[in-house]
């Protein structure tokens, strides 16, 4: 089947039934995407489909023939290109452990990239799903904030 | 300052253990018990299974001695035939295979043969010894401190003396660490070598645990940590668990193999924070001075040791709380049952024991009709007074500046049944309480923790080689700018090298909030001495470097009796103090946190944003603790072993946080800091408690306070 993965389309031969997780992180070594529980909880493995994210781990890999996919290493745009919301990450302390980020970084780039990101009540329900137990989420949501300042500036 | 390993996070690119590619590696699962208690008398193995594709080993296959060395020689690798049995989940046989799918199918391909003895889960029970699971009397440690008194019965004349006793029993659940990166480790040998890369917080610690088991002497098995996502406690003594695991198979199979623990078995398997009953018993004199303190501290061990001794330790140590108090008796014991082990977890002892006297004081308050901030800064340690140990304390100690802030931002209560929300009550609590920072007692003086510091003049770069780990607290990110500040050199020209035993000397482990205070000092220490040489105009051999080790050095005055338990427990404490604002739901019962303030007195925050971090952190992993975190035990078995029902707090849970730090210097750290890890654990699940009782009335004295605690109560008094 064919994927477009961070803008590019890939051939990919997997079992239908492949956790998308899983065809990510072996079949293609998209390692950037982590597995934290395995059951749609942690948000660890958080991508974006088609304009939506979704946990990689509920996805069978053949829900996505012909469909696009981000992944955290589709979200910068080189290494000195960092997402909005990667930098503000780095810049505020939003990352610890940072096994989570990846999930949260994707999560939080789709809702500042919406204009979603509109209060800081609104961006803790939207990042509801991404578990994080290093930070207390308060860096992170300032983080977000900031992000979402900068592309309303531009 | 951000963090040097920042960029590498938040796009994917650090690489964790589950990351790491390692040609014709093999994937290992771990055979189980399914029984709290039994005699192991057989491992079967399914004959309709192709074992040509798979491996077993068992005990029998350990070239050394059965055993994960930390304190005590207690906890097998493996069970071995005829041996105990001691909790259900408990490693029994270790199978691996090419593929994960594979590997998991020869695990439920072999079934282990047990036979079943009654087990024990209740401390009481324990202590009477219905169940005989650990030596002569199921105690794994008990402790006695005695401060002002000589005896028992000078203890109850005290008493006799008191105007008023407030007496309570305070409970506390298991908590789970919850890190996000599950337990993983991979092993590789080569040439007669091991070579062990995983997720974890103290390299030495399975360095320690694997020479005797693979009978190998200390330069043949090297120990690296991976990138690690996560810890707070739960990789102190684990890892050595998957370590031995990995190692053995690697052995066995002639690859490479690597074991990733699922979430279900993580939460199942591994140690979790004690649960913990504290009777507190508080006396008090007509002014409401406190007269005398009487703690009796009881621990659920589990069924092996661990670190329980130390976990303990510091839980005593902290029981009688930053408060005046001539006449105080601390009893501790942590005992044996059937439940998987519990260990460390951030605070260690401290967060079960800072609930119980918090509560107390909380009740002090009431009794008295005093207002309860007020009567924590009446009773308040502070510089010239005595510690339950006898501890005079003298420098840094932060306790009226972080009663200052705290003071300075309340506020006015909220009113505590809000306008126009009648099925709404508030409350606020306090909480006031401290954490030793740095080893118990003698502890940093028998460890010696070193650290080196290396200028390579070809290329310009400094090397800073410790064994500490950055588990996500920032440490990579405090060396280097410890080290660039004392070398005066460009932050960008300093490495932190990743922590092997092969490359970095023996820092000590990555706990007890001593990385920053204790092997920071080290390095700046190192890096002084370091820049002396450089200036003085020094070379290096030809290609060489010129380094300089450094070994910790006690500050002076630092006098401890382990025999007596009296004298100075820590070097210095942290101070803080905790407010928490809270909403209750007379409809759904509902806890919700309004605000939650911390001071908290670091000594000096040599990062601000990555203290801010640990604080904000470690405030939401107690109010999880407090309000929603629970651990379900039935015959001995995690009931809840999936993050759909092992619940920890999401963004939607968490308050704001107001985070204030406070900078009392500690002259013998760097910069003047201390301690932070761990301490904003300690605090905040008393002041929920407290906020509860503000609201609501009643006493809640065991956490978690879930809903239906709240419902009880409510119904209860209608």
């Amino acid at each position: 089947m064919k994927i477009t993965i961070n803008g590019s389309e890939r051939e990919v031969h997997a079992d239908p039934w492949a956790r998308l997780l899983d065809v990510l992180r072996e079949d293609l070594r998209l390692t950037g995407t982590k597995e934290g529980c395995g059951e749609g909880e942690c948000g660890a493995c958080s991508v974006i489909l088609d304009g939506e994210v979704v946990n990689s781990c509920l996805v069978a890999v053949g829900q996505c023939a012909g469909r696009a996919i981000t992944t955290v290493e589709g979200l910068a745009r080189g290494p000195e290109a960092l997402h909005a919301v990667q930098r503000a990450l780095v810049a505020c302390g939003g990352a610890q452990c940072g096994i989570c980020t990846p999930g949260i970084a994707v999560c939080a780039a789709h809702i500042v990239d919406t204009g979603q990101a509109t209060s800081r009540d609104k961006i803790r329900q939207l990042l509801a799903g991404n578990i994080c137990r290093c930070t207390g989420y308060q860096l992170i949501v300032d983080a977000v904030e900031q992000a979402a300042a900068e592309m309303t500036r531009k | 300052m951000p963090r040097v390993d920042g960029v590498a996070k938040v796009t994917g690119a650090a690489r964790y253990l589950d990351d790491l590619d390692a040609p014709g590696c093999w994937y290992g699962a771990t055979v189980r018990s399914t029984v709290p208690h039994g005699v192991l008398e057989g491992i079967d193995r399914d004959p309709s299974f192709d074992w040509s594709r798979a491996i077993v080993v068992t005990a029998a296959d350990i070239p050394g001695k059965n055993m994960i060395l930390l304190l005590e020689e207690d906890q097998p690798a493996l069970v071995a035939i005829g041996a105990k049995v001691m909790h259900v989940d408990e490693p029994i046989a270790l199978v691996a295979a090419p593929t994960r799918e594979l590997a998991l199918a020869a695990c439920r391909a072999v079934v282990p043969r047990i036979r079943a003895l009654p087990a024990m889960y209740d401390i009481d029970a324990s202590i009477r010894r219905e169940v005989l699971l650990y030596k002569d009397d199921n105690v794994f440690k008990e402790f006695l401190i005695r401060k002002g008194h000589a005896s028992d019965g000078e203890l109850e004349a005290a008493f006799a003396r008191a105007h008023d006793v407030i007496d309570g029993t305070y409970v506390t659940s298991a908590q789970e660490q919850m890190y996000i990166e599950p337990q993983a480790m991979m092993a590789e040998w080569r040439d007669d070598k091991c070579f062990i890369v995983g997720s974890m917080q103290c390299p030495y610690y399975v360095h320690k645990a694997m020479k005797p088991l693979l009978a190998l002497g200390p330069s043949d098995v090297v120990i690296t940590q991976s990138v690690t996502g996560g810890g707070f406690g739960g990789k102190e003594e684990y890892p050595s668990m998957l370590a031995a695991h990995v190692a053995l198979l690697a052995r066995a199979a002639n690859h490479a193999v690597k074991i990733v623990y699922t979430r279900d078995e993580d939460i199942a398997a591994t140690t979790k924070r004690h649960p913990c009953r504290t009777r507190h018993r508080l006396a008090v004199d007509a002014t409401g001075e406190i007269i005398a303190m009487d703690i009796d501290v009881v621990m659920d061990g589990g069924a092996y040791l661990t670190l329980s001794p130390v976990v303990l330790s510091r839980g005593v140590l902290h029981a009688a709380g930053p408060y005046r108090c001539p006449v105080t008796r601390v009893r501790g014991r942590c005992v044996a049952t059937n439940h998987p082990p519990h260990g460390a977890f951030r605070g260690f002892g401290a967060p079960q024991t800072t609930f119980a006297y918090e509560r107390q004081l909380e009740k002090l308050a009431r009794r008295r009709g005093e207002d309860p901030f007020a009567l924590r800064s009446r009773l308040a340690l502070r510089a010239g007074d005595t510690t339950s140990t006898g501890q005079l304390l003298g420098i840094s100690v932060g306790t009226d500046e972080v009663l200052a802030a705290v003071a300075a931002v309340a506020g006015p209560p909220p009113g505590r049944e809000p306008a126009g929300a009648p099925t709404k009550r508030r409350g606020r609590g306090y909480c006031f309480y401290f954490h030793g920072a740095g080893f118990t007692g003698s502890g940093e003086a028998r460890l010696a923790g070193r650290a080196t510091v290396a200028y390579a003049p070809a290329t310009g770069r400094y090397e800073v080689r410790a064994s500490s780990t950055d588990i996500g607290q920032g440490a990579i990110t405090m060396f280097t700018q410890i080290a660039a500040a004392a070398l005066g050199a460009d932050p960008a020209l300093v490495t932190v090298i990743d922590p092997s035993t092969a490359n970095v000397p023996d820092s000590g482990p990555t706990v007890a909030s001593r990385t920053c205070m204790v092997v920071g000092g080290v390095v700046d220490r190192a890096s002084r001495l370091l820049r002396a040489r450089i200036e003085a105009g020094e070379t290096a051999p030809a290609g060489g470097e010129l380094a300089e080790t450094v070994q910790y050095e006690p500050p002076p005055g630092i006098a401890w009796d382990d025999a007596t338990y009296t004298g100075s427990a820590y070097p210095v404490y942290g101070w803080a103090c905790c407010l928490v604002d809270l909403t209750i739901d007379l409809d759904s019962y509902e806890v919700s946190i309004d605000r939650c303030v911390q001071a908290i007195d670091v000594g000096k925050a040599i990062n601000p944003v990555i203290v801010k971090g640990q604080i904000e952190g470690g405030t939401l992993q107690a109010l999880g603790w407090a309000l929603l975190e629970n651990i379900v035990y039935k015959d001995g078995r995690v009931a809840n072993a999936n993050m759909t029902n092992c619940i920890v707090p999401t963004f939607a849970d968490a308050p704001e946080m107001e985070t204030i730090l406070v900078e009392v210097p500690y002259p013998f750290g760097p910069s003047g800091a201390k301690g932070v890890g761990e301490i904003p654990m300690d605090g905040p699940a008393a002041a929920v408690a407290n906020a509860v009782g503000d609201a609501i009335g009643g006493d809640f004295d065991a956490i978690p306070i879930l809903p239906e605690v709240v419902a009880a109560h409510l119904r209860g008094r209608s």
